[in-house]
Order: structure tokens, then C-alpha cells, then sequence
């Protein structure tokens, strides 16, 4: 604990939110202003969580994008575990996924009615139950982006080598790269900046955001987690936004190797291979996702129990694909905090823990 | 939806949901009278005395958990909420639903904690209640205990009088109980530091009698935590309470535990704390007083009632400010 109390040190906050205020001051007198996407929900919720939109000056705008796992999931992946409950499979997820609509109902309702959906705190949870329940099939919810993609992966490994057939993985991977290069490509939106995830850049690597940088692209800071982390990242983009440069920095360089964690690399690139993927406000998005390579393939949910992950059904007025793109604040959707709560969640971006609408809502009303 | 319909984990977590059940369900046929407000404990005229009466179920799992048992945690349960009500606890009814299977052994073993903490705590077991049901029936254990007390003179406690200005103190560090029995339930084992704060608070509410009449607000921050308790008071008021986060007290492995899991320990049970709210003028006597006794070492002031609307915030370490919600439930079931 005494390394993250080093990241929250009060004295080294209040030094670092002025030399923001004296840069930001800077901009402004080049009549300029900042908007920073961050596109990792974590960075969302410490943002939130921290008070950090709080102390930014007015012309440095920290706007949330694609960065919660659960959200950028479609109902119609909830629907196909909801199927597969039905079907007596005891459904393994992490809590996050609980709560979230599908296109008719929770997986927390489905439960309710008698179906078996267990909330599982590290993968290997999984392995547990398909091994206390040899006559039940169980399915694992994989879903995330490249932090969790290696864990999880582990799981068919594990499975293979031990032998456990009633074991499988209904996945929805996604890729964070694929997913900035789209956003960087919409017209609509004005990024000055992208604000990089700890976790995922520690798996892929600082390199992997050269592609965005340079004359075209726009300035990528890789920041840790804690508020420390993120006031020196905004310090950074500013510095460089000012000096008009468009680079790499990486300011979580504790964790983050310019190539990433290579063994990670390789044991997604065993077990899984590139697919196009569907995300909520982006759409499809070209080798966006990964599944499970064909010599792996009992391990596959989806061609094991032969089911089929549709789009599914938006729900009615639900504005989370605008909001998971950037384009809308959250405070902005005419359903937040009143059609739209926590209990009541209208859309993913308000129910799960790293959604944008559940940040604001509740850090910031 | 169907959240109507079937009764969820989420609606016994002591957050939002459970709330709303209670005020659907329970308030609205039995909440005229004592029940109104929901206070811990109802306060009732007894002859020309008034009497504390109150109930507690506990279904916590594991049985035994590092810090305590479901045996001393009903007995600290009942007896707490006798005490943030302001009253000296007395007498206590054990109701024991027993799956068939429990071992006598583990049986004798919570019996002889209620005994020994009932002892601690000056209260008599004066009535009791044993069922057995079959095996999956129940998982264990489950006990109820009703407590009876009598109201200490002095304490005049009213959420309506708490007024801007006044202070929130916090009796020792929050939420250890409840990651102390997820940590068990869920083996994770961060080391030997973090254990149950389950705790009698009887002997803080006595010493600070002579002070009463400025306390104006006691509760043991169980279900929900802290973030519960405060916003319980702020709501419908033109008040709120903003609390600093450098001086919230939480102990290392609560960090630990709250970092790695997600959960803010804001929201997470305590079972042997008490969080007060009192006049400024009284605030460092009391902090004095307790911190000069073995359960109230590390109590600390932790906020203040603001002129705000109906809000609890916290000022964080990077000087923004944010709220302090209500957890919607379910983070952690069955912890008491």
C-alpha cells in the first residue's frame, strides 16, 4: 500500500494542478483549447473517483471514450448467455456483466428465475466449476480487451492440459488500437489527444500507438492508474500540444515496455486469431477482435453449443453508443439520472462499473 | 423487466435497491409509529421509562471468519444497534435455525462466543429458540437476536437537528468487517493484518454521557457502509456533508483489499464502529475520550455538514471534489 500512497501524495497533487493551470493558461492565450478522449474505462472511473474534471481549467476537456469492456459488448451477446443458461449450462462471469441489459433481460433476472450464473472474481474459477460439476457444461463470459484477453486465455490451456471437456468460452474479445484508429477517422469528433490505458499498453506495448502519433496524428500519453499518474499525463499532453508535437510518452514507464509483455503476446497468438468484431457506438470494426483458432475450437463456445451472437435489441431511447464514441456526455442523454439510473439502467454505459454514465453519475451529478 | 417481480441478491445489500423494497413493501404497511424514519432501534414508552427494542438476523458466511463469528456478531449486532439508539442494552432473545449436518463442535464453539461476548457486553440471554431444518434448507447457521435496552438520559438524538456547521466523527477504521469476510469466503489471502472489527460499542456511547445532549446522530455503519449512513441523513434535508479524504481512517489491508477488488470501502460494513454526528464544540472532547479507550483509538473526525443540497462529497487527494452514492447492492452478500 505504501507504493500507491506514494501515487496519491496530496502535496504532489497540488504542484502538478498548478503547473496544468500555468500550461493550460499557455493554450488558452493561443486562444486554444484541449479535448482529451481517455479510452480506458478505469482511467474514467479514477478520473471520476479522484475529482479530476473538477480542478481542470475550462479550456482542457477530458472526454470519455470506448474504454469499458461490458459496454462496447452488443445485447445481443447477453441474449446468446441468457440461451445458453436456459439450456442448463452454469453460466461463469465476472460481476460486471451481472446487470447489463440484454435484449429482453439481465443475466441477474435470468438467475433470479433459477437459472445457474455464477459470479467468478479471477478466471480460474471456471476451471473450479466445470471440475465440481463434471455433468454440467459451463460456459466462461469472455469478454475484454487485452488485459483480461491473457488471463483468460490461460483458461483453454488449463483446460486442455487437464483434460476438462465441459469447459468453454463465449468470447468478445476486443482490440483498444483497431478502435482508436476509427475514432481517429471520424469527422465529428475533435481529438487533440488520447489519454492511453495503463493495463492494456502494458500488454501491447508503447509502440503500438506510433501508427496515431506524428504529422496526421495526434499526441498519446500512456498514464497509470492513480491520480498522480493521470494529472502527469495531462501535464504531458498539454506540454505537447503547445509545442505542436504529436509523439508517444510514456509517462507509466514503471510498467510499460515499448514492445509489452511479449509472453502475453505469444499466448494470445496460440490460442487466439484476428476476427472483425462488432462494437456498440463503432460498429464494425476490421480486425477490431479475436477468437479462438480452429485447432481450439472445443474450447469455443459458439461452435460447441452451435449459438449464434446476433446484434441484438437497443434498448428504447438509449444514446450508449454516442456516449461510448465520445460524442455525447453523459450528462447530455435526456434519459441520465431520469429514465436512465444505476438501479434502473437504461443502457450498459449507466450499469457497469466502468461505464461512463455510472462514472458521472456517481462521482459527479 | 422483471425487477418487480422476483427479490434479487442486490435487494438485500443495503444500498439503493434494498431501500426501495423496504420503503415499497415494509414502510408503507407498518411505518406509521415507531417504525417511522427506520431508526436501528425503536424507542417506546415503558411506564414512565422509554425502552429500546430491537431485531437483527444474521446469515453471515462463513460461519467463523478472522475477528469474530456469526455467534459474537449477533450478540455485537443487537447490542450496537441498542447502543447508537441511546440505550444501555439489557436483555437479548437468540432465535437458531440449525441445517441439518452442522457439527456440534462448530455448534458449542458459537455458543460459547454468544455467551462470552453477552457477558462483555452486560446483556442476559433471557429467552431464546432453536429449529433444526433439513440439509439445504438453510447453509449452517442462522441466528436472530431481538434486544431489549433502556434509554440513557441525556441523549436528545435527532437527524433533524443536525445543522451546518456540525461534525462527523468516525469511532475507528471503516470496513474492515466486511472485506475481512469476503477475504475469508473468497480465500484471498493478503496476509494476516486485516480482521473483522466486529466489536461491542456499548462503552463508547457510555462515555461520552456527559456530552449528550450536543451528539446528535449515532449509527453503526453496517450494510451499505459510511456512504449508506450519511446519505440516509442528507436526504430530503438542505444540508450536506462533505468529508476530507486524507483523513478517512481505513486500515492497510481494507486498501489492499478495496484496490484490488474495485469495491469502495465506503460502502462496505463495519460491525464495531460508530459514526457520529455532533456540534464542532464537542468534537475534539470526544475524539479525546474515545481515543483513550481500547475500541475508540483510531476515531477521527472525517467531515463536516455543509450548507448543500441533500449530497454527501468528499474532497479528494488532487483538491476535486465528488460525491459519495449510495452502493446499488449485491457487492458483497451475506456479510452479517
Amino acid at each position: 500500500m505504501k507504493y500507491i500512497d506514494g501515487f496519491r501524495n496530496p502535496a504532489a497533487a497540488s504542484r502538478l494542478r498548478e503547473r496544468i493551470t500555468d500550461l493550460a493558461g499557455t493554450l488558452k492565450r493561443s486562444g486554444r483549447t484541449a479535448t482529451i478522449m481517455e479510452v480506458c474505462g478505469t482511467h474514467t472511473m479514477a478520473i471520476a473517483r479522484f475529482g479530476i474534471r473538477d480542478i481542470l481549467p475550462d479550456n482542457v476537456d477530458l472526454i470519455s471514450g470506448p474504454g469499458c469492456p461490458v459496454c462496447v459488448t452488443e445485447p445481443g451477446y447477453i441474449d446468446a448467455a441468457i440461451t445458453l443458461a436456459k439450456k442448463d449450462a452454469m453460466i461463469v462471469t465476472f460481476g460486471d456483466m451481472i446487470n447489463v441489459p440484454g435484449s429482453d433481460m439481465t443475466l441477474a433476472q435470468c438467475r433470479a428465475q433459477g437459472a445457474s450464473i455464477e459470479v467468478a472474481y479471477s478466471p480460474s474459477s471456471a476451471v473450479a466449476l466445470a471440475q465440481q460439476h463434471p455433468d454440467r457444461e459451463v460456459v466462461f463470459l469472455a469478454i475484454g480487451f487485452e488485459t483480461t484477453i491473457a488471463p483468460v486465455t490461460t483458461l483453454v490451456g488449463t483446460a486442455a492440459g487437464k483434460g476438462i471437456r465441459n469447459l468453454s468460452l463465449l468470447t468478445a474479445f476486443k482490440l483498444v488500437p483497431p478502435a482508436l484508429k476509427v475514432l481517429m477517422a471520424d469527422p465529428t469528433l475533435e481529438i487533440d489527444a488520447f489519454l492511453c490505458p495503463a493495463h492494456v499498453s502494458a500488454i501491447i506495448g508503447s509502440d503500438a500507438y506510433i501508427p496515431y502519433t506524428g504529422p496526421k496524428g495526434v499526441p498519446c500519453v500512456i498514464a497509470g492508474f492513480e491520480p498522480l499518474d493521470i494529472l502527469l499525463g495531462i501535464e504531458g499532453i498539454l506540454k505537447q500540444l503547445i509545442n505542436e508535437k504529436a509523439e508517444v510518452e510514456n509517462q507509466y514507464n514503471r510498467v510499460v515496455r515499448p514492445e509489452g509483455n511479449i509472453k502475453a503476446k505469444k499466448l494470445m497468438e496460440k490460442y487466439l486469431q484476428p476476427v472483425d468484431a462488432r462494437w456498440r457506438g463503432l460498429g464494425l470494426v476490421t480486425n477490431s477482435g479475436l477468437e479462438i483458432r480452429r485447432e481450439y475450437e472445443t474450447f469455443d463456445a459458439r461452435k460447441k453449443h452451435n449459438i449464434k451472437i446476433r446484434k441484438g435489441k437497443e434498448p428504447a431511447g438509449c444514446l450508449c453508443g454516442d456516449v461510448i464514441k465520445g460524442k455525447l456526455k453523459p450528462t447530455a442523454c435526456p434519459l441520465f439520472a431520469a429514465g436512465c439510473t444505476p438501479d434502473h439502467a437504461v443502457g450498459p454505459c449507466m450499469i457497469s462499473s466502468e461505464g461512463s454514465c455510472a462514472a458521472y453519475y456517481k462521482y459527479s451529478r | 423487466m422483471n425487477s418487480d417481480t422476483t427479490i434479487q441478491l442486490a435487494h438485500g445489500g443495503g444500498g439503493r435497491l434494498s431501500r426501495d423494497l423496504i420503503n415499497a413493501e415494509i414502510v408503507s404497511r407498518f411505518g406509521q409509529g415507531p417504525l417511522e424514519g427506520l431508526p436501528d432501534a425503536a424507542t417506546l414508552p415503558w411506564n414512565s421509562k422509554k425502552m429500546i427494542f430491537t431485531t437483527d438476523s444474521f446469515v453471515v458466511q462463513p460461519l467463523e471468519f478472522p475477528g469474530g463469528n456469526i455467534g459474537d456478531l449477533a450478540v455485537y449486532g443487537t447490542v450496537n444497534d441498542i447502543s447508537v439508539c441511546g440505550g444501555t442494552p439489557k436483555w437479548l432473545s437468540m432465535g437458531l435455525i440449525i441445517e441439518e449436518g452442522l457439527s456440534i463442535s462448530t455448534l458449542r464453539h458459537i455458543l460459547d462466543s454468544i455467551k462470552t461476548a453477552a457477558s462483555a457486553c452486560g446483556v442476559v440471554i433471557a429467552t431464546g429458540d432453536t429449529k433444526v431444518v433439513g440439509r439445504g434448507q438453510c447453509d449452517g447457521l442462522f441466528v436472530n437476536t431481538s434486544g431489549i435496552g433502556e434509554a440513557i438520559d441525556g441523549f436528545n438524538l435527532n437527524q433533524a437537528r443536525i445543522a451546518e456547521g456540525d461534525e462527523v466523527i468516525a469511532s475507528g477504521n471503516l470496513a474492515d468487517h466486511g472485506f475481512a469476510v469476503l477475504a475469508a469466503r473468497q480465500n484471498i489471502n493478503i496476509g494476516s493484518t486485516l480482521k473483522s472489527d466486529t466489536a461491542p460499542v456499548h462503552r463508547l456511547v457510555e462515555a461520552v454521557q456527559e456530552y449528550a445532549c450536543e451528539v446528535k446522530f449515532m449509527r453503526d455503519p453496517t450494510r451499505g457502509g459510511l456512504a449508506s449512513v450519511l446519505n440516509e441523513v442528507v436526504e430530503n434535508r438542505n444540508i450536506g456533508i462533505c468529508l476530507d479524504e486524507t483523513d478517512l481512517p481505513f486500515s492497510t489491508g481494507t486498501k489492499a483489499l478495496s484496490e484490488m477488488l474495485g469495491i469502495d470501502p465506503l460502502h462496505v460494513a463495519s460491525e464495531g464502529r460508530i459514526v457520529m454526528i455532533c456540534s464542532h464544540l464537542i468534537t475534539e472532547k470526544i475524539l479525546t475520550r474515545w481515543r483513550n479507550m481500547p475500541e475508540g483509538t483510531g476515531a477521527m473526525k472525517i467531515g463536516t455538514v455543509i450548507n448543500d443540497k441533500n449530497r454527501v462529497t468528499i474532497k479528494t487527494i488532487t483538491g476535486g471534489k465528488r460525491i459519495v452514492d449510495v452502493p446499488r447492492g449485491e457487492l458483497l452478500p451475506r456479510i452479517c
